[in-house]
C-alpha cells in the first residue's frame, strides 16, 4: 500500500474499494463487541467460518466481525446482507441452518427473528424492530456494517472524506466556526460548547497545542464510548485529526481505560492503518499538515475522567485534579493549550463537517443539538445502547425503545449522569432529554448512563451505592470529599442496616453542602447528588428506614426477613435443598418453615421457590407471623 | 522478572518519565505484581524518586504490590449489575473462596477484586475470570464456574 499523498488519490482509492465490492454478495455480520463476545459471539464466528469452508462458499460469502449495534440484550447479533436480515441470540448450533436456508436458499430462519412481545409479530430487519425503529442512529449506525479492524471498510462508507474536505477547502478558523454553528456540546458530561473550547485553544499564542480523546469511561453502567472505540475507531480518529487541524495542534492522545482491552487493541490498530495510508503522520494527504497520535492506557482511577486529572495521568503522574482558575484549553497538558473531548464528541465532528452545521441543528432542542447515545440498562426489557435525538422524552426512551419494565413490575426511577447524577422519578417522565432539562430536575446528562430502577430497588441503597463508589474513587486531595464522603457513607450504611437515627438526614444534608462548596473538582462538587436527588423525590423511603426500620422496596438485607406462607407452600422441598445454611425444616407433604435463628437472609429460598407457588415472602418492618403448629403442617391430598 | 526484561520494557517506552504509568502497566500484566526490586530499577533508570513511583503504584487500582493468585476473579459492581443483585454474587464468591475483595487465598489460586463496570451492563450481573466474561450469572452459577477451575 502506497500512502495516499493527495485527496484525489484518496477518492480514487475509495472508488477502487467500492467498485471492487459486489453489493449483492452475501455478507454475514456478527457483532464482536464485548457484550456479544461475553454471550458467546466468538464461537458463533468460528462456527460460521467452518460452515462456509465446509460448504465451499469461501469465495461467495464474506464474514465480518463488527462493532456493537447496541442490542446487547439479545446478543449475539447477526445481520445478513444484502437483505439485512437480523438474527438475535444466535448460537453455534444455529449456524448450519442459517447458511443452508438464508445464504443458499434465500429464506428466512423464522425462529431467530425478533418477536414483538405485545403483538407477536416477527421483525425481519433491524429497522423493523421497535428498539431500533425509534432511534436516530447517526453515529452508531455504521458499527454493524463495518469490520472494526478494517480501514478499507471505513473508507468504503465515506470515511476520511471530512478530513479531506477540511484539509483542502477549509481553514482551521472555518472548521471552528462550523462546529460552533452546529451547537455541539461536550458529550462527556458537562456539556461545554465544543467550538468555544477549540477557539480558546486556537487563539492562545502558546505552542505546541494538544488534542486528547477522553475514553476513560468510568461511569458504572455506561459503555457508549467503549462501543464506539471498539466498533468504529476511525470515526473517532478522524474527528481528532480534524480537531488538531482546527486548533493548530500536531499531536494527539487517546486516553483509554485498561478495563477495555478490545478498545485499546482496536484503536491501536486503527492508528497503525491510518499511518500506513498517510492519513496520520507527516504531510497528511499532501496538505502539509502533520499529525501523530499516541494511546495512553489508564490504570484504573475514576477521577482520571476529569480533565486536569487525566492530563496529570498523561504526564505520568497520579491523577489528581488541580484548580481550574485557568481552563485546560489554555493551560492543560504540560501547561500548554489542550483540547480534551469525549469519544462521542469527536465522533460527531466528521458528521458535522460532511453534512454541515445546518443538518446537525435540525435535530434537538434549542440548547441541545444532535443525537446522544445512552446506555439503557438496569431493570429494563431491552438493555443496550440507544442513540436518540435530543428532545425526546424519557418516557419514549424507556417504553418505546426500552420496551418498559420486565416481569410486570412498576417503574420507580431512572438514574442518569453516573455517580454525579441523580434519580428522576416517575412523575417527571415526560421531561425532554437535554443538558439543561436534566440538570433542572436535579440530575445531569453525564456521559450517557441511564439506569432504570423498578419497585424492587431501594433508593436509600442506591444513594449508599453511589456514595460508596465515590468514597473509593475520591483521590483524597480535598478534605470535604475524602472525609465527608466517608462519613456520609457510614451514615447511609447505618440507615440501610436499620441503625439510622433521627437527625441523620439533616447531618447528611450538612455534609453534602460542605462537600459541594469546598471541593476542588467536579467529582467532589457533585458527589452528594445521588443522595440529594433521592432525598428530594423519595424522602419517605429514608424516613421509613430510620423511623420504622422498614425497607419499603424489601431490598435492604438487614431490614427484611424471609417467611414461608403456609397457605401457599406445597412442600416441594426445593427451597429446603437449596438453602446453604440448612435453615429450612420440612419434608415431603409437610409445610416448610424457616428457622429464623439459622437464616442468613441470603434470599436463595425466595429465588428458587417456583413462581406459580410464590410461597416465600419478604417481610420488613412488621412482626413475623408465628409458625403454625406441627399438626397443621401436614398436607393431605392436593392443594389448589 | 529480571532486570534485563525490565530494561527492555523501559526502553520500549523511550526511557521517559512521562511513560511511567505505561511501563508499570506492562510490568504488572507480565509479572502479575510489582516487586520492590523492579520499582527501584525503574526509579534508577527514569530518574524518578521512589516516593512518586509508590504514589502511582498505590493510587491506581491496576497495580498490585503483592503477588496475585493464578486466577483473577473480578466481580462487576457497576450500577447496572448492582441493581441486578451483584452483591449477592460477591457474597457467594466470598463464601466459596474464603477471601474478600483485594485478597488472595493461601494456595495462591484465586485473587478476588471488585470492579466498577466492565461495560457489559446488558448482561449484568457479570463475573470475569481471567478475562473471560460470565454474564447473567447467578449465585449458584459462580460456584459452578469457580469449582471448574484448577
Amino acid at each position: 500500500m502506497v500512502a495516499l499523498s493527495s485527496t484525489e488519490k484518496l477518492e480514487k482509492f475509495r472508488l477502487e474499494i467500492v467498485s471492487g465490492r459486489n453489493p449483492d454478495k452475501p455478507c454475514i455480520s456478527v457483532c464482536a463487541g464485548s457484550g456479544c463476545l461475553a454471550s458467546g459471539a466468538s464461537d458463533v464466528i468460528s462456527a460460521f467460518k467452518s460452515e462456509i469452508e465446509k460448504e465451499c462458499l469461501n469465495a461467495d460469502v464474506v464474514i465480518k466481525e463488527t462493532g456493537c449495534p447496541g442490542f446487547c440484550e439479545r446478543g449475539p447479533v447477526v445481520v445478513i446482507y444484502p437483505e439485512e436480515i437480523c438474527y438475535l441470540q444466535v448460537k453455534p448450533e444455529d449456524v448450519e441452518e442459517i447458511v443452508t436456508k438464508t445464504i443458499k436458499e434465500k429464506q428466512v430462519v423464522e425462529r431467530l427473528l425478533y418477536i414483538d412481545p405485545v403483538t407477536g409479530e416477527k421483525a425481519i430487519h433491524e429497522y423493523d424492530i421497535p428498539f431500533y425503529k425509534n432511534q436516530v442512529r447517526n453515529i452508531i449506525c455504521n458499527n454493524i456494517k463495518i469490520d472494526s479492524r478494517s480501514i478499507d471498510d471505513y473508507l468504503a462508507t465515506g470515511g476520511y472524506s471530512a478530513l479531506a474536505k477540511v484539509l483542502t477547502v477549509m481553514s482551521g478558523e472555518e472548521v471552528i466556526q462550523e462546529v460552533k454553528r452546529s451547537g455541539l456540546r461536550g458529550r462527556g458530561g458537562a456539556g461545554f460548547p465544543t467550538g468555544n473550547k477549540w477557539e480558546g485553544s486556537r487563539n492562545d499564542p502558546e505552542k505546541p497545542k494538544y488534542v486528547i480523546v477522553n475514553a476513560d469511561e468510568g461511569d458504572p453502567g455506561a459503555f457508549m464510548d467503549r462501543a464506539l472505540l471498539e466498533g468504529n475507531p476511525h470515526s473517532v480518529l478522524e474527528g481528532l485529526i480534524i480537531g488538531g487541524y482546527a486548533i493548530g495542534s500536531n499531536e494527539g492522545f487517546v486516553y483509554v481505560r485498561q478495563e477495555y482491552p478490545l478498545a485499546v487493541t482496536n484503536i491501536n490498530l486503527a492508528i497503525a492503518h491510518a499511518e500506513e495510508y498517510g492519513l496520520l503522520g507527516k504531510n497528511i494527504l499532501g496538505s502539509g499538515f502533520d499529525f501523530g497520535v499516541k494511546v495512553h492506557r489508564g490504570a484504573g482511577a475514576f477521577v482520571c475522567g476529569e480533565s486536569t486529572a487525566l492530563m496529570a495521568a498523561l504526564e505520568g503522574r497520579a491523577g489528581e485534579p488541580r484548580p481550574k482558575y485557568v481552563r485546560s484549553n489554555i493551560k492543560g497538558l504540560w501547561d500548554k493549550p489542550s483540547v480534551l473531548n469525549n469519544v462521542e464528541t469527536w465522533a460527531n465532528v466528521p458528521l458535522i463537517i460532511n453534512n454541515g452545521a445546518g443538518w446537525f441543528t435540525q435535530i434537538g432542542t434549542e440548547r441541545s443539538k444532535g443525537t446522544k447515545i445512552f446506555s439503557l440498562v438496569g431493570k429494563i426489557a431491552n438493555t443496550g445502547l440507544v442513540e436518540i435525538p435530543m428532545g425526546i422524552t424519557l418516557k419514549d426512551i424507556i417504553y418505546k425503545i426500552g420496551g418498559g419494565i420486565p416481569r410486570g413490575k412498576k417503574f420507580k426511577a431512572v438514574q442518569t449522569g453516573g455517580p454525579s447524577g441523580g434519580c428522576i422519578p416517575a412523575g417527571q417522565l415526560d421531561m425532554k432529554v437535554g443538558f439543561d432539562e436534566l440538570t433542572g430536575a436535579g440530575s445531569m446528562m453525564g456521559s450517557g448512563g441511564m439506569i432504570v430502577m423498578d419497585e424492587d430497588t431501594c433508593m436509600v441503597d442506591v444513594a449508599r451505592y453511589f456514595i460508596t463508589f465515590l468514597t473509593e474513587e475520591s483521590c483524597g486531595k480535598c478534605v470535604p470529599c475524602r472525609e465527608g464522603l466517608r462519613q456520609m457513607h457510614k451514615i447511609l450504611t447505618n440507615i440501610t442496616e436499620g441503625k439510622g437515627k433521627e437527625g441523620d438526614i439533616e447531618l447528611l444534608e450538612d455534609l453534602s453542602e460542605t462537600c459541594i462548596e469546598a471541593s476542588l473538582c467536579a467529582l467532589g462538587k457533585s458527589a452528594p447528588n445521588p443522595f440529594i436527588s433521592t432525598l428530594r423525590y423519595f424522602r419517605d423511603e429514608y424516613e421509613a428506614h430510620i423511623r420504622d426500620k422498614r425497607c419499603p422496596a424489601l431490598y435492604c438485607k438487614e431490614l427484611i426477613r424471609y417467611y414461608i406462607d403456609p397457605a401457599k407452600c406445597r412442600a416441594c422441598l426445593i427451597c429446603m435443598k437449596k438453602c446453604p445454611v440448612e435453615a429450612i425444616d420440612g419434608e415431603k407433604k409437610k409445610i416448610h418453615i424457616i428457622d429464623q435463628e439459622k437464616c442468613t437472609n441470603c434470599g436463595t429460598c425466595f429465588e428458587v421457590c417456583p413462581p406459580h407457588f410464590g410461597a416465600v415472602k419478604k417481610i420488613s418492618g412488621e412482626p413475623l407471623p408465628s409458625p403454625i403448629p406441627d399438626a397443621e403442617r401436614i398436607i393431605n391430598g392436593r392443594r389448589n | 522478572m529480571d532486570h534485563e526484561r525490565t530494561d527492555q520494557i523501559i526502553d520500549k517506552h523511550g526511557c521517559e518519565a512521562n511513560s511511567l504509568i505505561q511501563i508499570l502497566l506492562e510490568i504488572q500484566s507480565e509479572n502479575n505484581w510489582l516487586p520492590k526490586s523492579i520499582l527501584e530499577r525503574i526509579s534508577e533508570r527514569l530518574q524518578v524518586p521512589m516516593t512518586r513511583i509508590m504514589h502511582i503504584a498505590t493510587f491506581y487500582k491496576a497495580f498490585s504490590l503483592l503477588p496475585l493468585g493464578r486466577h483473577k476473579v473480578h466481580i462487576c459492581m457497576g450500577t447496572a449489575c448492582h441493581v441486578r443483585g451483584a452483591s449477592r454474587i460477591l457474597d457467594a464468591v466470598q463464601d466459596l473462596t474464603g477471601i474478600k475483595p483485594g485478597e488472595t487465598d493461601m494456595d495462591m489460586k484465586f485473587s478476588l477484586e471488585t470492579v466498577n463496570c466492565l461495560g457489559c451492563c446488558a448482561l449484568g450481573p457479570v463475573m470475569e475470570v481471567d478475562g473471560k466474561t460470565y454474564g447473567k450469572i447467578s449465585a449458584s452459577g459462580t460456584t459452578d464456574v469457580l469449582k471448574g477451575i484448577n
